[in-house]
């Protein structure tokens, strides 16, 4: 293996890392302070992606349309919020899981309705659609690197605005201990509506982010919210820290592994053995991974110390 | 339990005996009429009934919420699709066979397997972990189904040959449907005698207080072991079926929507119940018939539908778990 295909393979890992990183950070958030199961979040990631396109098919430009997109992806969550989550909070994680169960396939078929079933590609930007040469010889997307460069900002906004800000003071102290919060007469319900919509933001961020490479369509939300789940068991139910550097290692351990799993059977096997074994093992490697860090540490990784 | 009014317990049990005679004799009667629609619809309901009734076991009994179980349906369905193809393809001379018992054989030892090894994982933990969990195992399956080309890869592979048994043809509808009906009343027999034996007693304690259960010296995570084994075993052979049924085998079947299927299936009937899985399926296969034949995009009713029950079911569907022990002798 050349130089150039493992650094193209590392930031490729590194962007999946990312865009993990946001689709988990929302549901540890939602699930460590609303003590909510969100299955519905995939499906807010998709709508990210579907908005966006046709936002950029009206303003003409990717760039314009996230920044319209966002606040639109803010409210559908804080709808999700008001009108399936707020309800069931006080319920059994069942009840959650089979009420936003519903709402995916409410959210599903409203976008197979409005956008049709087939994907939607999105345009990039001549500025950002080039290349660049980051190393001498090593030419990258400058798409990529956007796509890292802007999850990394979303990823330090996220952690300066939990641990510096006022806001981020009551979700750490709604997360330890809400009706505390709310006794000292805080309004818990507008801050969790809050919450949910800052998970959807960050979620639909990442489906805006993604959609240039792959195109908006109707699956994208269901396969991302299985490895997003991955990733926050692995890191630790709640705990913000972990799922950060759990999803950066999820991101980047799917990548080289369907990248060099066969090059690196090849080593030790024939080579029509590899290429048969290597895929399916490789799209199986994350899950035995979280399967042997779950057999040894259950509470994952980095579990919050709260609670 | 406690007989609270017997009079109301006969008119109970009239009512269930009833409905287990209409599951079997409605669908004949409309095939002897020419509906043979009905009969496969009622083949495919049973057959989802068996499935339900196996998750009903970990779910109600056990309180175990699998949200993962359409996997053992896939693994059911590829271990006849798989020994079918390579007798007719040559390759793989252990399984290529097209022998009904050795195909079922199969079905039921790789749903075991596959239950031991994710039970030994999952079962380590429990509520939130636990669902998320059993659902990235029936991922992992579904992505190493996908990425099997030889099988069909995301296509998917047609059953030339369905299990071949002496005396009965899976191949008429109406001998396929009387497998899967009375499979479907021995499992429910079966499940029954489970929940009421000694095991299944230890079972429901583990889901009223685990901790108490491990003070008493049970081995509570044995207990749960053998459950979720017996649990996948059972949609393992329901797979089984489904896979002669449809002739057809996708990684598609083990989507985690089939999976929220099954669960509402047996939460909807009520769990930890006998007829509950079969009430739930009739309920699925009622509402997705009625609903996808008014339009392709079925999916939003049902999906409001399901929130609607969530949300004004009194107490929620999880306060139907208490309400169905009580009530069912």
């Amino acid at each position: 293996m050349d130089t150039t295909l493992l650094v193209i393979q590392l930031l490729n890992g590194l962007q999946l890392g990312i865009l993990l990183f946001l689709v988990a950070s929302g549901l540890t958030l939602v699930f460590g302070i609303l003590d909510f199961v969100n299955l519905a979040h995939g499906a807010v990631y998709m709508l990210g992606a579907f908005i966006c396109a046709s936002l950029t098919f009206v303003t003409g430009s990717f760039v314009w349309a996230v920044f319209f997109a966002l606040p639109l992806v803010a409210i559908a969550g804080y709808l999700l919020e008001r009108f399936i989550a707020q309800p069931l909070y006080e319920r059994d994680h069942l009840d959650h899981v089979l009420g936003t169960f519903g709402a995916i396939l409410v959210i599903d078929t409203l976008a197979h309705l409005v956008w049709g079933p087939a994907g939607i590609a999105i345009p990039l930007p001549a500025y950002l659609d080039g290349q660049i040469e980051i190393l001498t010889e090593i030419v990258v997307p400058t798409y990529r690197l956007t796509i890292i460069a802007a999850g990394l900002s979303a990823a330090a906004g996220l952690y300066w605005l939990v641990n510096f800000t006022r806001l981020g003071m009551l979700i750490r102290a709604g997360a330890s201990n809400r009706t505390m919060v709310s006794a000292l007469g805080v309004d818990i319900k507008t801050l969790f509506s809050l919450v949910f919509a800052l998970g959807a933001v960050l979620a639909g961020l990442a489906g805006m982010l993604i959609a240039p490479i792959t195109e908006a369509s109707l699956g994208m939300g269901n396969n991302i919210i299985i490895t997003a789940f991955v990733v926050i068991i692995v890191g630790g139910i709640g705990s913000m820290k972990g799922a950060f550097y759990a999803a950066l290692f999820i991101g980047l351990i799917d990548t080289l592994g369907r990248a060099f799993l066969d090059d690196i059977f090849k080593l030790f096997m024939s080579s029509a053995a590899a290429e048969n074994s290597a895929p399916a093992l490789s799209s199986m490697l994350i899950y035995i991974l979280m399967a042997l860090i779950l057999s040894m540490r259950p509470q994952g990784l980095f579990p919050p110390k709260l609670r | 339990m406690i007989v609270m009014n017997p009079t109301k317990n006969t008119t109970k049990r009239v009512a269930k005996v009833v409905i287990l005679v209409a599951v079997l004799i409605v669908p004949l009667m409309l095939s002897t009429f020419g509906f043979t629609f009905y009969l496969d619809l009622a083949t495919r309901l049973s057959i989802l009934a068996i499935a339900a009734v196996g998750l009903n076991l970990i779910l109600g009994y056990g309180g175990m919420v699998s949200f993962g179980h359409a996997a053992y349906l896939g693994i059911g369905a590829y271990a006849v699709g798989i020994p079918a193809h390579h007798w007719l393809y040559g390759g793989l001379n252990m399984v290529a066979s097209t022998n009904g018992f050795l195909q079922i054989g199969l079905a039921i030892l790789a749903s075991a397997l596959f239950a031991f090894l994710t039970g030994l994982v999952c079962l380590k933990v429990k509520g939130v972990y636990f669902i998320m969990i059993t659902m990235a195992f029936a991922q992992m399956l579904y992505y190493l189904l996908v990425s099997i080309s030889e099988y069909g890869g995301d296509d998917g592979l047609v059953i030339d040959t369905r299990s071949e048994f002496p005396l009965i043809s899976l191949d008429d509808p109406l001998q396929m449907f009387l497998v899967s009906v009375l499979s479907l009343f021995i499992i429910m027999w079966g499940v029954r005698r489970i929940a009421k034996s000694q095991f299944g007693m230890v079972l429901e304690g583990i889901k009223g207080n685990e901790a108490r259960m491990i003070s008493l010296g049970y081995n509570t995570f044995r207990y749960k072991l053998v459950a979720y084994v017996i649990s996948g075993v059972i949609c393992g052979f329901a797979g089984a079926l489904l896979g002669n049924f449809t002739t057809f085998i996708s990684p598609e079947m083990i989507d985690w929507a089939r999976s929220g299927e099954l669960m509402f299936m047996v939460i909807l009937g009520g769990v930890a119940t006998t007829m509950g899985p079969l009430l739930g399926a009739i309920t699925f296969i009622v509402v997705e018939e009625v609903l996808s034949s008014l339009t392709i995009y079925w999916h939003l009713p049902f999906g409001l539908m399901l929130i609607g029950i969530v949300l004004f079911v009194r107490g929620g569907l999880s306060s139907l778990l208490e309400r169905g022990q009580k009530t069912d002798d």
